[in-house]
């Protein structure tokens, strides 16, 4: 493999569950050293993307090379180098936190002797040293999702690969997870993340695109997309009563755009205390006012509708 | 602190199947001293009760031998189906649903083949531990015959893994884990009373027998009763070897499509 050529490349890519499409065409491109997410609401074929780079899941169409060679074909080659921390937990819950990494090594023919030092090095790097001997099943979901991360990283890998890193986490523990990943980007390592949270994507990823029904609805970096789909800063209006349907008439022509939202009015702008200087010389005296920088999720909701997906 | 990355990346492991294997030897080093007191407990209490306890209403013996002698060979054959058993269901289908350690190595450098030929040959090494288990007590009691009682551990072997394959492909395939409650219920336990382990199959209505003939246990059984009796078996022994390989065989393409539609999709 050539310098600079992409570590994973997607051309097309589709892949179906009998007459499902979970993706659609999906054209990827991911480079050394980025750290790059998926993005999307639940169902938008993020986890089936990430299954196919992993090499477990046969793509129904078009192409994909990883690390330049093909994931069907080469398989094992391919998933030598790269960590995979899955969205489920998949630790056994019977051996110890080392012993977890030590098994786990040897799928990857790392000698017994380095797996010991291999495993010391990866503890103390998720802050786990002290849990070594320990058995797996009553730590708490942030250790073990710090020890899922450790254990994709035993065979020392090219490309990690984490599917909802930090899902069904509490605020310390996400934040140690970021911390302990974004360490990972400065070391050089390719990251390639899911999420549906969008501070998440925001801290960690150079570069994401966002999935909707199979497809990538838009691209880019985080700021590009807030640049391109949403506005510098947005307004939050509440206005008291029942509808605040009735006030988004006299709030016309305010900014890019207006959100009516059954418990408030969101105005996209570029400068948010003029346009609250605006409402008020309309005569509108709302309950309560927001002003907040333009965000991700803004993006996300945008492109991505406010309908819940089941 | 170290940086954790950036060295030289690793590759595969020679043989994938013992990384696999080696997990759940590591698994059960946990509890592998309640495993060996079991190991030597239960053929003491089966021993004690039916060979002794039954065997002392049955007077002219079986076939011209000591009923205990006769019980033996069966127990260790049934033995190592309930060892098969237990190792083969829930074990298999947790680390599926619960545990997920099959997605944990799928993801590593192994192919499906590896994955069950690992589990496998561990399901195998607890067979072999309870069967020579099962033999040093059957010693103690003189309840082997020939020398030929050497043969009963490989004959274990193949009748675990003709037992232990298809029961992987079963257990991976059941959408939920009240299938392999029925497994117990409508394969082992008749297979245990009627494949000729506490009673002949000649003492069977002629129109059931087929159904004994039928089970894998069966031919474990004779095999194991002609070794340690030395004694020649009711089938030829190629005839035996071979219907056992059938099984272990078919078992074995059943599971690994049963693994694959589970863990490549």
């Amino acid at each position: 493999m050539t310098i600079g050529q992409p570590l994973i490349q997607a051309r097309g890519l589709v892949k179906r569950f009998g007459d499902f499409t979970a993706v659609d065409g999906i054209d990827v491109e991911v480079r050394r050293g980025e750290a790059f997410g998926f993005l999307g609401p639940n169902g938008a074929g993020k986890s089936s993307t990430m299954r196919m780079i992993g090499c477990i899941s046969p793509p129904s169409g078009g192409e994909l090379r990883i690390l330049g060679l093909d994931p069907v074909r080469d398989g094992p080659a391919v998933r030598a180098r790269l960590g995979v921390c899955p969205q489920l937990d998949s630790l056994d819950p019977e051996l110890t936190v080392r012993e977890n990494l030590t098994t786990y090594a040897r799928y990857f023919g790392i000698p017994r002797r380095v797996a010991r030092e291999r495993a010391a090095e990866l503890l103390d790097f998720v802050q786990l040293t002290e849990r070594a001997e320990s058995r797996v099943d009553p730590l708490s979901g942030g250790m073990k999702r710090r020890l899922t991360i450790a254990r994709a990283l035993v065979n020392d890998p090219e490309i990690v690969l984490l599917d909802e890193p930090t899902t069904g986490l509490d605020p310390q523990a996400r934040h140690l997870v970021w911390e302990r990943l974004f360490r990972l980007k400065q070391q050089g390592v390719t990251l390639v993340l899911t999420t549906h949270y969008m501070d998440e994507a925001e801290q960690l990823c150079d570069r994401l695109v966002v999935m909707d029904g199979g497809r990538i609805v838009a691209e880019g970096s985080p700021r590009a997309l807030i640049e391109r789909h949403a506005t510098r800063e947005v307004v939050e209006l509440r206005f008291a009563g029942d509808s605040q349907e009735a006030f988004a008439g006299k709030l016309d022509g305010l900014g890019e755009r207006v959100e009516v939202l059954p418990d408030r009015i969101l105005l996209y702008v570029s400068d948010g205390d003029a346009a609250v200087a605006e409402v008020s010389a309309r005569g509108l005296d709302p309950a309560g006012v927001l002003v907040r920088r333009g965000s991700l999720e803004d993006v996300f909701l945008h492109l991505t509708g406010r309908t819940l997906i089941d | 602190m170290t940086a954790v990355t950036g060295r030289t990346a690793t590759g595969l492991p020679r043989v994938p199947a013992v990384a696999v294997c080696a997990h759940f030897l590591v698994n059960y080093r946990r509890t592998w001293r309640a495993g060996v007191f079991s190991s030597f407990l239960l053929p003491v209490l089966t021993v004690v009760g039916f060979g002794y306890g039954v065997g002392a209403y049955v007077d002219q013996g079986v076939g011209g031998v000591p009923y205990l002698w006769w019980l033996v060979p069966g127990l260790i054959a049934s033995t190592t189906l309930q060892v098969v058993v237990a190792e083969s269901t829930w074990p298999v289908h947790s680390n599926f649903k619960w545990v997920r350690t099959y997605h944990a190595q799928v993801a590593a450098p192994l192919r499906t083949g590896d994955i069950v030929a690992g589990h496998l040959a561990f399901v195998l090494l607890r067979v072999l531990t309870s069967v020579v288990a099962f033999l040093l007590v059957a010693a103690a009691f003189g309840a082997l015959r020939s020398p030929w009682a050497v043969a009963v551990a490989p004959i274990a072997l193949l009748l675990g893994l003709a037992v232990a394959a298809p029961v992987f492909a079963f257990s991976a395939w059941v959408p939920s884990d009240s299938y392999l409650a029925l497994l117990f219920r409508f394969a082992v336990i008749p297979m245990t009373l009627f494949s000729g382990v506490f009673f002949p199959v000649e003492s069977m209505p002629a129109g059931l027998r087929p159904i004994a003939w039928a089970t894998p246990l069966w031919h474990g059984v004779d095999l194991c009763r002609a070794a340690t009796l030395g004694v020649a078996p009711q089938w030829s022994v190629a005839g035996h070897l071979l219907y056992l390989a059938v099984w272990a065989a078919v078992g074995w393409w059943l599971a690994l499509r049963a693994f694959r539609r589970q863990l490549v999709v």
